[in-house]
This record gives structure tokens, C-alpha cells and sequence, in this order.
């Protein structure tokens, strides 16, 4: 049987670990060539360690390991000429684009009174203007394949709020407003958008010592256990489990990228076990 | 390559014909079996033929061509006791329960909401809305007995998200599935049981390719026709095409059924061209 995504070409922003590798992994088994960016490097405002290199390299052996052909390319996606670059770079060798998956994000914390300058911009030049920036460089290619699907990940903190994570919020919901213009834009086209509003995912941007304090600041640090926070994160789900895994994402994407949805365009999807209608 | 629902098995109503049976085919071509009813019968207010029951034996056959089983039965969603019946039977027959597919429904003459005959109201929420919960009802004891979880799907419309003018019956309905999705996703997450609608736009069967609808779409003319009816339909979309086929339909109902979205729950999820962000 045919891939679902067979033929197709991805990019993939935010590629070298986490749910960026498992939307590679999870489109080269069905199909797909992929090119993937990934900053592979730390920002300051950034309470956990990001990928690094070697995690870039690793999804570049694991694609190749599906016999999928994969461009790899450091680049920020705050950086629109490099993103530019490395995504017609990609083209050039994979010969045509059909798919973004604009993936990259980071999380950090702090309440809105006390934020500090750098933290707010961070996040709002990653998680909002990075999304644009990966829609923007590959709308030309996507016009002269004639057609595409572009995908935002933004988060089930798109469409409600949180306390401690005020920047966050407001750089998700504005991915949703970003979604919503360009499949109004992009219509015509026959280039689709939609946006991913995952609840917790089990990636190391929440597996970390920042992350469990936040959601157990009332204990002390040793007892902060990933146990006693799984309790915590299945607190805010419907369905009785604490997070998902990357690849329930993964695989709304391949939903979303493949032909099966050829006719669905500006929705929100959560992935959320319910958490919106708690 | 295993079905992507090998094994379950699916109640489908409104089975005979249009998107029911393009459900029953396309779950059948994934590994479900099937059980399905239909009214088979012309329904009240209903100004275009009901499904026949050579229709429900066309959708028998063409599961059965699939090497599937299929169990139908002619019941009317408004009967909670020959529904349940049905529903039971076919079970016993089959198995188990894993999919619910509320798809059963009619399309109506338009009318101003002032202008509605107290009966067109009367028969277009007991179908419509009072016959999936029917459905429900009749099936969530099977699938919490079952143990093993569940997707049920509720077909709405985008006028379940969006009001459309002179059929304030229909819109009523279909945004009274939507309240009665986020109950039943609260109430059955903790049995691991998803519940999620589904918005078309409007889908390319006799629902809508009739003359009660042409004339809804184009008072303008005496005896308007699938070609005048055309461009008016694609003005509701952003996506330059006219209405989606019940494939469409039945793809989003695949991915909502099967393990791939087994954390999405409490969603409405467009299947719609992008008519609700017009």
C-alpha cells in the first residue's frame, strides 16, 4: 500500500527532537521526504536545555532509516533569511514542497506583572513570528506546487488562558489569527491551514525541573516527582491520562498533510484528552 | 498492511445511502464491520425522496464485497426502543462496539423562523437532534461494558458553528449536537470513551442536490438547477469548490474513529472548505 503522505515533501520547523522528529519520522514512514531546521542551540530565557546537534543528526539517521531522503539545516526561525535559505535549499535538492509542519516553540514561566522584557520577546519571536516566518518562506513553493497543506502548532493554551505563562498564551492565540488569515489568504490556492492545540505532550520541553515547578510550586523541590506531577498534568485532561505522546500529534498531522483532508482548511484541532471542556 | 480500524466494529445510522453508506464502505475498507440502519422510509418535511430499502441493501452489498460483515436493520432514530434493538442485536451478532457514527438526518424547505410550521420544527429536532441522542443513549452502556474505550462522532454542519438564514430549525439542531457532544465527552472520558462532531459544508448527495435546496440558494430563479446551484454553493466556501463528496466526511470519520486520534476528544471539527471562517 502507498503512504498516506507518499510523494510529498515536508518541512519541518523545530525537526531535531521532541514532536519536530516524530512528525519526520511519522511522514517518512508514510511517504514523505523531509526538510528539517532546528535552532540545535539555547536561548537564554529558556529555563531547560534545547536540542543540540546531535539531536538534529539523530532525526536525520532515524528518516534516513525509512529510506526517505532528509535535508537538515541549523537555522532560527527568528532568523527569517536563514529559514529562507535552508528551505530553499531543501527545495532545490527534494525538487518541490508540500507540506510545513511549523513546529518550533518554546516554554518558559512568569506572571505577566513580572516578566521580564527578554523572556516576553522570546517567546513571542519563536512561538508567533518563527510560525510566520516558516508560512511565509514556503508559501511561494507551495503556489507553484500548485496546492499544500500548512500546519501551526500552537496549544490547548491557544484557545484558553493559564496563569505563570501569560506570553505563551498570547503567542499561541496569535498563531490561531495567523491560521485563520492565511487559510483565507491561501484559499484560492488550494493551500490549506489549520492549526494543533495539544494539551501536555510528553517531550522534554515539560519533563524538566522548571516545568514540575510550576505545576508543584507548593512543594519542595525533592518532592516534585514525576509521579506526583503526572497527577497535576492529568488534573487539567478529560480522559484519565496525565499527558500524550508526540506522536498523537503526529499523527493529526498526517491527518491534516495527507489528501484525506484535501477539503479542510482554517480549524483549530485540539489534541487535548479534553482538556478545553473542563 | 493491517485496517487502520481492524477488528472494531461500527454502528452507523442514516446507513442507506450518502454519507452514511460512503462511512459504512470506507470504515469497512479499514477492517470495521458494520451495523446499520436506516429508516428507509420518506421522512416528514423532508422535500426530496427518503433512502429505500434497496438502498440499505445496496450499502449490505458493498460492505459484504469487502469481505466485511454487516448486520442492518430498518429502524427510525425518533424510536429509542426499535433503534436500541437494532443497535443490540447487531452487537450481538457482531460482538462488540467500538465506533458510533450519529449520522442520520434531514435537510428541510426553507422557511423564516417566524414562518415555520410548528410540526417542520417538531420533526427536524426529533431527527436531527432528539435521534443522536438516541444514538448515544442506545450505545454508550455497549461501549462502557465493552471496557475498552470508544469513539462516538456526531455529525453536525457548519451550521452547527455558523447561522444560516430561513433554516433556523436546521441551525437550532445542529448547534444542539454540538452542547450535547461536550456533555457526553465530559460525562464518558473517564471511561476512555471519545465524543467529537463533525461540520460539513455541504456534501455532494440528495440531501442537498434537490430542488428544495436550489430554490433556498436561488430564489432568484423558478426552477433553479445543480448548475445554478453551483457558484452559490461555492460562495460559502473559501476553498474554490462547490460542496465536498461524503469520502470527505467519511475520511474525518476514519481518523476520529481509529487509535490515531485516541486523546481527541470534546472537538468539533469542520470538514467544511473553510465556510465557518468566511
Amino acid at each position: 500500500m502507498a503512504g498516506r503522505v507518499a510523494g510529498k515533501v515536508a518541512f519541518i520547523t523545530g525537526a531535531a527532537r521532541g514532536q519536530g522528529r516524530s512528525h519526520a519520522i511519522r511522514l517518512a514512514q508514510e511517504g514523505a521526504d523531509i526538510i528539517a531546521v532546528d535552532l540545535a542551540g539555547q536561548i537564554g530565557s529558556v529555563p531547560y536545555a534545547m536540542a543540540t546537534p546531535d539531536d538534529l543528526a539523530e532525526t536525520v539517521k532515524e528518516v534516513e532509516a525509512l529510506d526517505r531522503r532528509i535535508v537538515a539545516t541549523q537555522a532560527d526561525v527568528r532568523d527569517y533569511g536563514a529559514l529562507k535559505a535552508a528551505l530553499d535549499d531543501g527545495v532545490a535538492q527534494l525538487g518541490h514542497l508540500d507540506i510545513v509542519s511549523a513546529n518550533a516553540g518554546i516554554f518558559s514561566f512568569g506572571t505577566l506583572d513580572q516578566l521580564s522584557e527578554t523572556a516576553w520577546r522570546d517567546m513571542i519571536d519563536v512561538n508567533l513570528t518563527g510560525v510566520w516566518h516558516a508560512a511565509k518562506a514556503a508559501i511561494p513553493h507551495l503556489r507553484a506546487a500548485g496546492g499544500g497543506s500548512i500546519i501551526l502548532t500552537s496549544s490547548g493554551l491557544g484557545l484558553e488562558g493559564m496563569p505563570n505563562v501569560g506570553h505563551y498564551v498570547t503567542a499561541k492565540h496569535g498563531i490561531v489569527g495567523l491560521m485563520r488569515t492565511l487559510a483565507l489568504e491561501l484559499a484560492p490556492d488550494m493551500i490549506r491551514v489549520n492549526s494543533l492545540h495539544p494539551t501536555t505532550v510528553n517531550t522534554d520541553m515539560i519533563q524538566n525541573a522548571a516545568t514540575y515547578e510550576l505545576f508543584a510550586s507548593d512543594l519542595p523541590e525533592a518532592e516534585r516527582t514525576r509521579e506526583v506531577v503526572s497527577e497535576r498534568f492529568q488534573s487539567i485532561n478529560a480522559l484519565p491520562i496525565p499527558w500524550v505522546e508526540p506522536v498523537d500529534i503526529s499523527n493529526a498531522v498526517l491527518w491534516l498533510a495527507s489528501d484525506e483532508s484535501r477539503y479542510v482548511t482554517g480549524v483549530t484541532l485540539p489534541i487535548d484528552a479534553g482538556e478545553l471542556l473542563k | 498492511m493491517a485496517g487502520r480500524v481492524e477488528g472494531k466494529v461500527a454502528f452507523i445510522t442514516g446507513a442507506a445511502r450518502g454519507q452514511g453508506r460512503s462511512h459504512a464502505v470506507r470504515l469497512a475498507q479499514e477492517g470495521a464491520d458494520i451495523i446499520a440502519v436506516d429508516v428507509c422510509e420518506d421522512m416528514p418535511g423532508m422535500p426530496y425522496a427518503g433512502a429505500t430499502q434497496e438502498d440499505l441493501a445496496e450499502t449490505v452489498k458493498e460492505v459484504e464485497a469487502l469481505d466485511r460483515r454487516i448486520v442492518a436493520a430498518k429502524a427510525d432514530v425518533r424510536d429509542y426502543g426499535a433503534l436500541k434493538a437494532a443497535l443490540d442485536d447487531g452487537i450481538a451478532q457482531l460482538g462488540r462496539l467500538d465506533i458510533v457514527s450519529a449520522n442520520a438526518g434531514i435537510g428541510s424547505s426553507p422557511h423564516a423562523a417566524q414562518d415555520l410550521a410548528e410540526q417542520t420544527w417538531q420533526d427536524m429536532l426529533d431527527i436531527n437532534l432528539t435521534g443522536v441522542w438516541h444514538t448515544a443513549k442506545a450505545a454508550t452502556a455497549h461501549l462502557i461494558e465493552g471496557g475498552h474505550g470508544g469513539s462516538i462522532v456526531l455529525t453536525s454542519s457548519a451550521a452547527g458553528l455558523q447561522a444560516y438564514a430561513n433554516i433556523a430549525h436546521y441551525v437550532s439542531a445542529k448547534h444542539g449536537v454540538v452542547g450535547l457532544m461536550r456533555t457526553l465527552a465530559l460525562e464518558l472520558a473517564p471511561h476512555s470513551i471519545r465524543v467529537n462532531s463533525i461540520h460539513p459544508t455541504q456534501v455532494d448527495t440528495p440531501m442537498i442536490q434537490n430542488e428544495a435546496t436550489y430554490r433556498l440558494f436561488r430564489p432568484d430563479l423558478d426552477h433553479p438547477t445543480r448548475a445554478d446551484f453551483e457558484p452559490s454553493s461555492q460562495a460559502m466556501n473559501v476553498l474554490p469548490i462547490p460542496w465536498v463528496d461524503p469520502v470527505d466526511i467519511s475520511n474525518a470519520v476514519l481518523f476520529l474513529a481509529s487509535d490515531e486520534a485516541r486523546y481527541i476528544t470534546g472537538v468539533a471539527l469542520p470538514v467544511d472548505a473553510g465556510a465557518v471562517i468566511k
